[in-house]
């Protein structure tokens, strides 16, 4: 059994926590004492059924206020599959808190409501999962019950899509026509649509090929931590600690260390008690090399063969977190994996009209804006594109006055 | 598809191991908070995964409410000389004798709540930056909008509204000198994950998780162990039960269920069948819709 996180993206009253709500409910994930909770909550529907939406808004002013403010992650899991989902807001207000949901994720539910078809959220929030580099995309046109049941309604719509998928590169979509309030090809095939022949939204889910492994050749392992206990047994001991981003390291394989560019070979890969002849991508392992090389956290080992991007200007689209603007005048620092740099925004390349898809020139980036800049890192990143490898091609800009994350980085390219 | 098994467990454990190896190279003087309950017990076993044959770089630390099951407190000693980790005690006993807190009065008193008090001020004694904890996002929605990395402010408070973006698997552990970060590596297990990560290491767990016989008194249509330390009146009946613990906390709030299962396989299908979840045996989080959220906005973990 594997693990599937996927995220859902509409706008307020689509219907996002009713969804939600229902996949967890129909699924029978919901417990006695939290239905008991849903049954005595004051929050009805018009016709007097319990308001699935309860169940993710966590937060009093979400409860007060109807909305979703901040992410909520649930989980749920069935004979197939265990399911991760997180639960995050539309708003436009609330852009960055659905990028922080986003960018774990391996697959976006978009919501479309039946009754308005393509809005401007859905071309924002397709463009958000086209700049996240989410693989799989399930568009749900929602609340069918709505508008009849009507086939020619949810025909226009995604044909009105498939333009906008186009148009964003979105290379795996699939539409389902659902009602998240009645059930309706949620967890169930609908008994309402004869005329669709495709799966209900869990069955899609639980089957859709994850491909958590990462086959590419980038074999990337930032280094977290050097572990030397140093006591009279182990006293030569010196393993380097971290997760696999990313690819394959064997037992052998010529690797080499960056920045340095030290080289060496991988002489043993453990994992607690476990010798172990490789280390696939997503494995927290140690890493053991032939040469006594000068390795310490912050630094990145990678395949000899294919190594990263090396170079103090990057490219990179940005997406703006803070309520301070950007300030190209100061320095920020730049965290990519284990390693933190200083770093400055040395140029504005454009902003995105994330409404129209529009680029235009620009020199502030405020709350929430996303546009493409040039970053110039104090110290050397090995990084790759993040079209090729999301996990080393993602950073974060946090402000050292306040220490807050105040920007997401995806790099597109070194500049020479 | 896959060529080598690395199945869900893998999964959860490859990323806890990687968030605790994060607090480990960001923070200068980290702890693990250790309750003697099954998460927290997961990660021991985590951090032993991540660190050796290295010692781990934190102590553990026991906020002590005076009020805890042996079994619990004995499980403790006995990991911590097995494990050879150092141990930190913060007793709420000390708190309450030093005038820093006032024991509750009344039918329903615990010590549950004075406990937070305690715990910031051993973080304040000790100078903690960060606070490993095994609370996971499935046990309550308040939790469940939690971040892995969850800053706290001078006063342990957490504010939701302010919470910092988490993205990609990049945790933002910077703060300013008297913050500190409250850090969950197990955000995303779940309660039934947990047990079936117990049975794969084949850890060991503290004897009141496991079917037994206990004293018990109903109190508010839940079964609690009868001890010293609830307030018991005439209309209490001591009745003799068959039961187990699901997760350990103080002992004036944590209530039994009847179990007939020794064993972790009988634990496990008995929580899959379950219909009341985890947190529906704690009376702390009875008070209201918000009492999690609340508890946490105070410094609570």
């Amino acid at each position: 059994m594997n693990i599937l996180k996927f995220f859902t993206a509409g706008s307020v009253d689509d219907g996002k926590s009713t969804l939600i709500g229902r996949l967890l409910y129909d699924t029978d994930s919901i417990l006695a004492d939290q239905l008991e909770a849903l049954q005595s909550s004051n929050r009805k529907n018009d016709d007097g059924t319990i308001d699935l939406a309860i169940l993710t808004d966590g937060l009093r002013a979400e409860r007060e206020q109807g909305i979703t403010i901040d992410v909520a992650y649930k989980y749920f899991q069935t004979e197939k599959r265990k399911f991760i989902i997180a639960d995050t807001p539309g708003h436009i207000q609330y852009t960055r808190n659905m990028v922080t949901g986003a960018s774990t994720a391996n697959l976006a539910i978009i919501l479309v409501d039946a009754r308005n078809g393509v809005v401007e959220q859905t071309i924002r929030h397709s463009y958000l999962v086209s700049l996240l580099g989410i693989k799989h995309v399930v568009v749900c046109i929602n609340k069918m019950d709505m508008v009849d049941y009507s086939d020619s309604v949810y025909t226009t719509i995604i044909d009105k899509y498939k333009v906008l998928a186009q148009q964003l590169k979105l290379k795996d979509v699939t539409y389902i026509p659902v009602s998240a309030l009645k059930g309706d090809n949620i967890v169930l095939p609908s008994i309402n649509m004869d005329w669709y022949n495709g799966e209900s939204l869990l069955h899609f889910l639980e089957k859709v090929d994850t491909d958590n492994l990462d086959k590419s050749q980038l074999a990337r392992m930032p280094v977290q931590w050097v572990i030397r206990p140093q006591t009279d047994e182990l006293h030569d001991y010196r393993g380097y600690a971290g997760r696999v981003l990313s690819g394959t390291f064997k037992l052998n394989d010529k690797i080499v260390v960056l920045p340095s560019g030290a080289s060496s070979t991988i002489e043993k890969i453990e994992f607690f008690d476990q010798t172990l002849d490789s280390a696939h991508s997503g494995r927290s392992v140690t890493i053991h090399l032939k040469d006594n090389v000068d390795i310490s956290r912050g630094d990145t080992i990678v395949n000899a063969t294919a190594q990263p991007q090396d170079s103090k200007l990057i490219e990179a689209d940005l997406c703006w977190m803070d309520g301070r603007a950007l300030d190209t005048s100061i320095m920020y620092l730049i965290q990519h994996n284990s390693k933190i740099s200083k770093c400055k925004i040395s140029e504005i390349l454009h902003k995105v009209d994330i409404n129209t898809l529009e680029k235009h020139a620009a020199d502030e980036f405020k709350l929430n804006d996303i546009g493409r800049v040039i970053i110039k890192t104090a110290e050397t990143l090995a990084f790759d594109l993040y079209d090729d490898n999301r996990a080393n091609g993602s950073a974060i800009l946090i402000d050292s006055r306040t220490n807050l994350t105040v920007g997401a980085l995806m790099f597109r390219a070194a500049v020479e | 598809m896959s060529t080598y098994n690395f199945d869900y467990l893998d999964e959860l454990e490859a990323e806890a191991i990687h968030i605790l190896r994060e607090v480990a190279g960001q923070f200068e003087k980290p702890a693990l908070l250790f309750s003697g309950g099954k998460d927290s017990i997961t990660l021991v076993r985590l951090a032993e995964k991540a660190f050796r044959p290295g010692k781990f770089p934190f102590p553990l630390v026991h906020i002590d409410t005076g009020h805890n099951f042996q079994e619990t407190v004995d499980y403790r000693d006995k990991m911590v000389a097995r494990i050879g980790e150092k141990l930190i005690v913060g007793s709420v006993q000390e708190s309450i004798d030093e005038g820093k807190v006032v024991e509750q009065t009344g039918r329903n008193a615990s010590r549950n709540a004075l406990q937070t008090v305690t715990l910031l001020d051993t973080i304040a004694k000790y100078e903690f930056d960060a606070c490993i904890g095994g609370a996971r996002r499935d046990e309550e929605k308040a939790r469940a909008k939690e971040r892995i990395f969850s800053v706290r402010d001078e006063f342990g408070s957490w504010d939701p509204k302010r919470q910092r973006p988490e993205l990609w698997n990049i945790y933002n552990g910077k703060i300013h000198k008297g913050e500190n970060v409250r850090v969950f590596p197990i955000s995303n297990w779940t309660e039934l994950d947990v047990w079936n990560y117990i049975r794969r290491e084949k850890i060991e767990l503290p004897s009141i998780y496991f079917s037994h016989q206990r004293d018990c008194i109903t109190r508010n249509g839940q079964l609690m162990a009868a001890s010293p330390f609830l307030n018991m009146d005439n209309e209490d009946v001591i009745v003799r039960k068959q039961v187990r613990f699901r997760t350990v906390g103080d002992m004036s709030c944590t209530a039994a269920v009847e179990s007939e299962a020794t064993l972790i396989d009988d634990i496990i299908s008995e929580i899959s069948d379950s219909k009341i979840s985890e947190r529906g045996a704690r009376m702390d989080d009875k008070v209201s819709e918000a009492a999690m959220e609340d508890r946490k906005k105070g410094g609570y973990f």
